[in-house]
């Protein structure tokens, strides 16, 4: 029992001693060593060959082939069968290796970093590959992090570290430390891939200590701004948790792709029908006709009309099998892949400033891309930049930022205006810029109003600030709002330096000042302000407050209601310019009563019913009589062209809805300021409550009648007068979602030209887009660039990385990923309509290109006893789909266009067709048959009524069977090359060269295989001696070619001509337009945005995350000695501190053992 | 396609630019290369369809192709041809005994005389065909029972034949030359021409049996073993003869060695199959006189001497004796003729059609705005 017991424990639990190894390695946990690659040398051949035959069109083609060797079916011989199916494995197989010798050389690479190991108490170097589980590793600054570690301590006074988590989870974080260890023993739970999730215990010395994410550095990252760290490595290698996430991907297909599929199903039921068809004319034939032919054409024993029949069917499932050609899937691929490099290859969509090109990161989605018919888009990173700076302020009831020239004339802030110098300020920040000189001059005179201004900006806050070097601050903001605004203070003279729980330090006009810190009254949703208490140098103690301006003007002193009035102008002003406002206050504290306040403070804190609640309270009792000072504006940089691009892509009926983990009143003001919602909207709706039936109510009303009738499954879009806007929370979302209400949030999102889901959970951005992928039938493409939009980029049909700030998990589960936001329109309406456009192209032609060859053979059966006679040249039926027909379609499919890039700007409704699914549907695919069977049947009937008794121009042979070959095959080369150039709208050198080049290397090689010398070498391979030079050289011959090539293509032209004359697609009118305009460019289609005249305004202050609040007054990142640890903790109310006493102790006792 | 997504190399995928090995000297400039080709700006002719090509087009083809019809309608009108089926269905037909008695293994030639009269004189150069129906000369099994090996002269494929010629491979254990089922059906009957002068003489017509096979055929594709050898009897020793045949390859034509064994034309004008069941093949060229004043073959009863040795009845089949005279573009047929002139009209009506529909439409949609 003892023995299950352990085994019970070991298999669900890591166990792991620090720093000994024999124990370690007792339980055989991988070591550091990772492999990425899939074959070694023995295994590649193989491995790769067996991967390959398990796709489905491979697998076909060695069925084919396997009845090719049976002699009594082979009704073409085994080449043209080997010949392509060896030419794609090959292709595969060399595309495979190169791949895998890429990563072979990258696990390499990674294996061979060198890394400190502690090891008998020493530090030795040693290759990542042979870190053990258990062993202690130090890391230094900017060095990759080994394995998955458990952090023992760090070179850093805060005791924290810096990493920068480039693919976990985005942001730059700091991970607190705990402690620093020698011996202990760890039990953890088993590798797995939660990345924000870990549980364990460690004993030391017999004390057990619980051990959560906090403590757990994650591989992938990277150490920053940290000199050294200890950590104990507790994965590694495979069983790491950034391996572990990085298993199997799903493998995304387009809706081409299921199409395709279902096509390919379609035609091997057509090709079987057909089949069936002609093995009963065999059957029927050979009971009438063959059984008298005896005489000539013997049969093989026991055969008879029912057995050849059935061996019929089969050489037809060879000879027709053309009707899915290997090269459909091979040249799919290739234009995907090519129309991929086009996307990486695009000036246009290159970032100069990060120096990123877009890229095409998954190859398979291209035409997708032509097809998007809602997209979803992150906020923070992918509409704005998530740079906030400091724009505007109002002071005292005068506006400040504005650059004005001589004449008093608002000027246009633009790269080139003057920027204030602050080199009069050591400690200023050089990438600080602002445009107002007189700012500067009011805080030099040392105006009080200013001061006090910039002096609230440097203390109420709860930004962080590291100083590596002298003067060289470094500020860690939980928003970057706030450090914004922290920044600007810096740059006028306030500069924040550092904090203790206690104390602030400022450099005040070059003056060294401490205030003394005694509350902080936190920023909380409800509240939306957050305050500092202090006390100057002087003993005066002060209340400074800062937060969204309907509320600071509900809590001012009547004092201050005149200054309220013109700050409220202002303020409107800064709103309709799209800046974040706040309004700040400050209010002088009496020592008593403030005393007495404190005392109920500290009781409202640590009661333990409702403490939120009485805090809010307390709170409330403090900040009033506040005394206005001014207003600050924080513009949220959008990112450039973000506006004309969601006009550009709302004129191509693409929806836009944008799912932000933000306030409402940050994501409203953005959807304002990005031009989705619109003043002149009829209404907007805004759902955010707290319950289901809530919920309901607020979901505005529709026409419920047909909705409850039946529950479809598939929501049609619905036509409603005027514009509407839905805004909905997260909360709201959560039950707008559940099963019973989420038809109805989609149909009303539907109406809405904006949809704006605020405060959303990652998991919700995924199940939004899963709704609208389930129930819309459309194409979804979903943009982010955090880590929280992963889900939802892996949801989408598509999913785009922006590679920006936030690190680069977003763009490594991406498909596309690029710079900016604006790059999308480019994305979509260029390089997505293209593709699209391409790929239907392409299959359309490719379909047409094997079903008019293959009918062919279909009409001959009816002339050849329906014995499988082909109606080619065998090696004519090898290389028609390998070379003669396959680099023109790909020329067309890679290089063709309707009208160049710009024409697709100034026509975004050029888009539609693709969302229509309209270049390539099953109708289409009918049309396609439709079309084929025609110029099959000129195509076999026209030669056949020609060469029908016909002779040369000596009275020699020229109707037989090798002849008719040959003017057959011509004829269908012929045709389906011109029906190409029919096709192509886009005629490139390149495409030119290819379809001349395949005509000219059909005839050279057809002169060539039917040569003397061919013959002589491989007789029984070559037959057709001189076929070509005795039939090519008769006039009658080229005179058919020409007339079956005229009856092909005339229909065509007419049928597309009269379209185009009675009901011209909008893509012809943009051609004909095109056209017309070829001798003068199209008109530039960009316009100077409007600047917005808005009435709304934005109180914003604060990020939502609860971030460092907890921190800067618990002071539990201090090393402090432990017998003022008490004094040290004056709000022991943060759960935080609650949670984890036990550490804290530890700590000490870890740099205890550490002086040991 | 399941594709792992990690790649050890992403590792070092930060920010691009970001703090790390190398100055900000060493960061290269990713930027994409301004070319036309990358940039798909392509020079490029882009034609569309519009009524100032559509329609010229249209009317031009129908002005070339008509009177491309009419020349090819006259020229096969021009051409005189002749034929006579001499299968012997009906019983009134002189072959009707042969064609009822024969079958293939019978020793004694059955002849039989069928008359014809010729109501317009043959010019130039006459060609006579024989003609089968209802022979699958094209079917998939018959095609391939050959031995081009072997019919090329090679000597291990003359003692040893290719499969496919099964079952006509061997026999009494030789192998048999030429071998397969095409050979082993070579069309056996005699035609001889005879001009029944008015004055009651009877003519035999010089009938050219060489120049009937393709050049290569003659000269490359057939050549028999031994190379110069013209013991030939000796060369296909170790061979025997074809089951249906009544004499072996080498006695084809005992009096030309140039025309004996695989060379033998009328051999090698069989083997290029016929790509449809109802077909023709030269048999023989009646040269034009050398005079030139009185044509080849003048008006007049003339009789076709058959012997009577290739069976067809069994599979309802038909031979026919052609004679033709041919022009520049081959024998008679006027399908492409008429097919020209059909096509050419057929155009030159539906460039009208067009026309008058651009006329009333085309204006109208074409100048439409497109909304923005």
């Amino acid at each position: 029992i003892y023995v299950v017991f352990f085994y019970f424990i070991s298999s669900e639990e890591r166990h792991l001693r620090a720093n000994d190894r024999e124990y370690n390695l007792s339980f055989m946990y991988a070591n550091n060593a990772i492999k990425t690659s899939k074959y070694n040398v023995f295994t590649f051949l193989p491995l790769n060959l067996f991967e390959q035959f398990q796709r489905l069109a491979n697998a076909y083609f060695v069925f084919l082939l396997i009845l090719q060797l049976i002699p009594q079916i082979s009704s073409l011989s085994w080449f043209t069968t080997v010949v392509p199916l060896l030419l794609v494995l090959s292709i595969t197989l060399a595309k495979d290796l190169s791949d895998d010798i890429t990563r072979h050389k990258n696990d390499k690479h990674v294996n061979n970093r060198k890394v400190e190991v502690l090891i008998n108490g020493e530090l030795k170097s040693e290759k990542w590959m042979n870190v053990q589980v258990g062993d202690i590793v130090k890391l230094e600054n900017n060095e990759f992090v080994t394995a998955d570690l458990l952090l023992l301590s760090s070179s850093e006074p805060l005791n924290l570290i810096y990493i920068e988590t480039a693919e976990l989870d985005g942001t730059l974080i700091k991970y607190t430390i705990s402690i620093l260890y020698i011996s202990g023993e760890v039990r953890c739970e088993p590798p797995n891939n939660r990345l924000d999730k870990f549980t364990g215990t460690l004993t030391v010395r017999g004390e057990t200590f619980a051990l959560d994410n906090e403590r757990i550095l994650l591989r992938g990252c990277t150490l920053r701004n940290t000199e050294w760290c200890f950590g104990l490595v507790v994965f590694g290698g495979p069983d790491t948790k950034l391996m572990q996430n990085s298993g199997k991907s799903i493998f995304k297909r387009t809706s081409i792709d299921h199409l395709m599929n279902f096509l390919v199903m379609f035609i091997f039921g057509f090709l079987a029908f057909l089949c069936t068809i002609l093995s009963i004319g065999n059957g029927i034939w050979e009971y009438k006709e063959g059984n008298s032919f005896i005489t000539f054409l013997p049969r093989a024993d026991g055969a008879n009309a029912s057995l050849s029949a059935f061996l019929t069917f089969w050489s037809y499932v060879i000879i027709l099998n053309t009707v899915v050609p290997i090269s459909l899937y091979v040249s799919v691929e290739i234009l995907r892949l090519g129309n991929s490099y086009f996307i990486d290859w695009d000036c246009k969509m290159y970032h100069v400033k990060s120096n990123t090109p877009a890229q095409a990161r998954t190859t398979t989605l291209n035409e997708e891309l032509g097809q998007i018919k809602y997209i979803f888009s992150d906020k923070t990173g992918t509409l704005t930049q998530n740079i906030m700076t400091f724009n505007r302020c109002s002071i005292n009831g005068k506006s400040y930022g504005e650059v004005v020239d001589f004449a008093g004339q608002r000027v246009e802030v633009t790269e080139k205006t003057e920027k204030i110098d602050f080199s009069w300020n050591s400690l200023a920040d050089p990438k600080f810029c602002f445009h107002d000189h007189k700012l500067v001059e009011a805080v030099k005179s040392g105006s009080p109003e200013v001061r006090a201004f910039f002096r609230l900006l440097a203390l109420c806050h709860t930004v962080m600030a590291e100083e590596k070097t002298e003067g060289e601050l470094f500020y860690q903001a939980q928003s970057p709002d706030e450090g914004a605004l922290v920044t600007a203070a810096r740059n006028f003279g306030f500069v924040f330096r550092s904090r203790t729980p206690e104390t602030i330090s400022l450099v005040e006009m070059g003056v060294p000042t401490t205030y003394e810190l005694l509350a902080v009254l936190d920023f909380n949703n409800v509240r939306k302000r957050m305050s500092v208490i202090v006390r100057n140098p002087e003993g005066k103690l002060t209340l400074y407050c800062k937060g969204a301006d309907t509320i600071i003007f509900e809590r001012l002193h009547p004092l201050s209601s005149k200054l309220m009035e013109v700050t409220t102008e202002h303020l409107n002003e800064y709103a309709g310019e799209g800046l974040r406002t706040l309004a700040l206050a400050y209010k002088d504290l009496d020592e008593d009563k403030f005393e007495e306040w404190k005392e109920r403070h500290h009781e409202a804190s640590t009661s333990l019913e409702d403490r939120e609640a009485k805090l809010d309270a307390i709170y409330e009792e403090i900040e009033k009589d506040l005394l206005l000072l001014g207003a600050s504006a924080v513009e949220d940089k959008l990112q450039d062209g973000v506006p004309q691009t969601i006009e550009q892509l709302a004129k191509a009926d693409i929806k836009i809805w944008v799912l932000t983990g933000d306030k409402q009143e940050t994501a409203e003001n953005i959807g304002y300021s990005c031009n989705m919602l619109r003043e002149e909207m009829k209404e907007i709706f805004i759902v955010a409550s707290n319950t289901a039936e809530e919920v309901r109510e607020e979901l505005p009303p529709i026409e419920k009648s047909r909705f409850l009738g039946k529950k479809s499954q598939v929501v049609e879009d619905e036509k409603v007068n005027g514009e509407y806007g839905l805004v909905i929370n997260g909360h709201s979302l959560a039950f707008a979602l559940q099963k019973d209400m989420q038809l109805e949030l989609l149909r009303t999102a539907c109406m809405c030209q904006a949809v704006i889901c605020c405060r959303v959970t990652p998991l919700q951005k995924a199940q939004v887009v899963e709704l609208v992928k389930k129930h819309k039938k459309a194409v979804t493409l979903a943009i982010g660039d955090g880590a929280n939009d992963v889900s939802m980029i892996k949801t989408a049909h598509i999913g785009v990385g922006i590679s920006g700030q936030e690190g680069m998990q977003a763009v490594l589960s991406s498909d596309f990923s690029f710079a900016q936001f604006r790059y999308l329109q480019r994305l979509l309406l260029v390089h997505g309509r293209w593709s699209y456009l391409r790929m239907c192209k392409f299959l359309r032609y490719f379909f047409y290109k094997n079903f008019t060859f293959t009918f062919v053979h279909f009409w001959y059966a009816f002339f050849c006893g329906f014995s499988a006679q082909t109606v080619y040249d065998e090696w004519f039926i090898t290389l028609y789909n390998l070379i003669y027909a396959a680099l023109p379609v790909i020329g067309l499919s890679l290089f063709d266009q309707d009208v160049n890039d710009r024409w697709s700007f100034q026509y975004p409704q050029l888009y539609a067709p693709g969302q229509l699914n309209q270049y390539f549907s099953k109708m289409a695919f009918a049309r396609i048959l439709l079309h084929s069977c025609y110029s099959s049947l000129i195509l076999f009937f026209v030669p056949w009524a020609a060469m029908c008794d016909t002779v040369r121009d000596d009275g020699k042979d020229i109707a037989d069977y090798q002849s008719f070959a040959l003017l057959a095959q011509t004829c269908l080369l012929i045709v389906v090359s011109v029906q190409l150039g029919l096709d192509t709208y886009y005629w490139t050198a390149v495409s030119q060269f290819f379809l001349w080049g395949s005509l000219s290397v059909y005839f050279a090689v057809t002169f060539t295989m039917y040569s003397n010398g061919m013959y002589l070498i491989f007789t029984s391979s070559f037959p057709f001696i001189g076929t070509a030079r005795n039939s090519l050289n008769q006039p009658n011959i080229w005179l058919t070619i020409f007339l079956t090539t005229i009856l092909c293509i005339l229909p065509v032209v007419a049928k597309r001509f009269l379209f185009i004359q009675l009901k011209p697609t909008i893509n012809d009118k943009v051609r004909h337009k095109a056209r017309q305009a070829k001798a003068v460019p199209p008109p530039a289609p960009r316009k100077v945005p409007r600047r917005r005249i808005s009435t709304r305004r934005s109180g914003y202050a604060f990020s939502h995350a609860r971030g460092y609040g907890d921190l800067v007054t618990s002071g539990r990142f201090l090393r402090i000695p432990v017998k003022t640890r008490s004094a040290l903790f004056p709000h022991t109310d943060t759960p935080v501190a609650d949670s984890t006493p036990q550490t804290y102790r530890t700590i000490y006792e870890g740099l205890q053992m550490c002086l040991d | 396609m399941m594709a792992s997504s990690y790649n050890a190399k992403d590792e070092d995928g930060h920010l691009p630019g970001s703090v790390g090995s190398g100055g900000p000297g060493a960061v290269k400039s990713k930027k994409p290369d301004n070319t036309a080709f990358k940039q798909q700006r392509l020079p490029a002719w882009q034609p569309i369809l519009t009524a100032g090509t559509v329609l010229p087009a249209f009317f031009m083809i129908g002005l070339i192709f008509i009177p491309i019809g009419i020349g090819l309608l006259v020229t096969s009108n021009n051409i005189k041809e002749f034929e006579i089926d001499y299968t012997g269905v009906d019983m009134s037909s002189p072959c009707f005994s042969c064609s009822q008695n024969y079958s293939w293994n019978s020793t004694s030639a059955c002849t039989c005389s069928v008359p014809f009269t010729l109501d317009q004189p043959f010019e130039s150069n006459v060609f006579m065909y024989y003609g089968l129906s209802n022979f699958y000369q094209n079917h998939r099994r018959y095609v391939k029972s050959r031995d081009d090996s072997q019919l090329n002269g090679d000597k291990s494929s003359l003692l040893n034949p290719s499969k496919e010629c099964e079952p006509y491979r061997t026999s009494d254990k030789k192998s048999i030359a030429p071998c397969g089922a095409i050979a082993n059906s070579l069309f056996n009957d005699t035609l001889e021409l005879f001009y029944n002068h008015p004055n009651g003489s009877k003519i035999t017509i010089h009938l050219e049996k060489t120049g009937i096979a393709w050049w290569t055929d003659k000269h490359v594709k057939f050549r028999n073993p031994g190379g110069n050898n013209n013991n030939l009897s000796s060369v296909f020793r170790d061979t025997s003869k074809p089951v249906n045949w009544h004499k072996p390859v080498y006695e084809l034509d005992p009096s030309d060695p140039d025309n004996n064994g695989f060379v033998n034309e009328d051999f090698i004008v069989w083997m290029r199959t016929a790509a449809l069941p109802t077909f023709r093949k030269l048999y023989r060229i009646i040269q034009k006189k050398k005079d030139n004043m009185t044509p080849t073959l003048p008006p007049g009863n003339y009789s076709l001497e058959v012997t009577y040795n290739y069976p067809v009845r069994s599979f309802d089949g038909r031979k026919r004796m052609i004679l033709s005279t041919i022009s520049w573009m081959g024998g008679k047929n006027p399908f492409l003729g008429i097919a020209y002139i059909t096509v050419g009209s057929v155009c030159f009506f539906l460039g009208v059609v067009l026309l008058i529909i651009h006329h009333k439409y085309g204006n109208r949609n074409n100048s439409a705005d497109i909304p923005n």
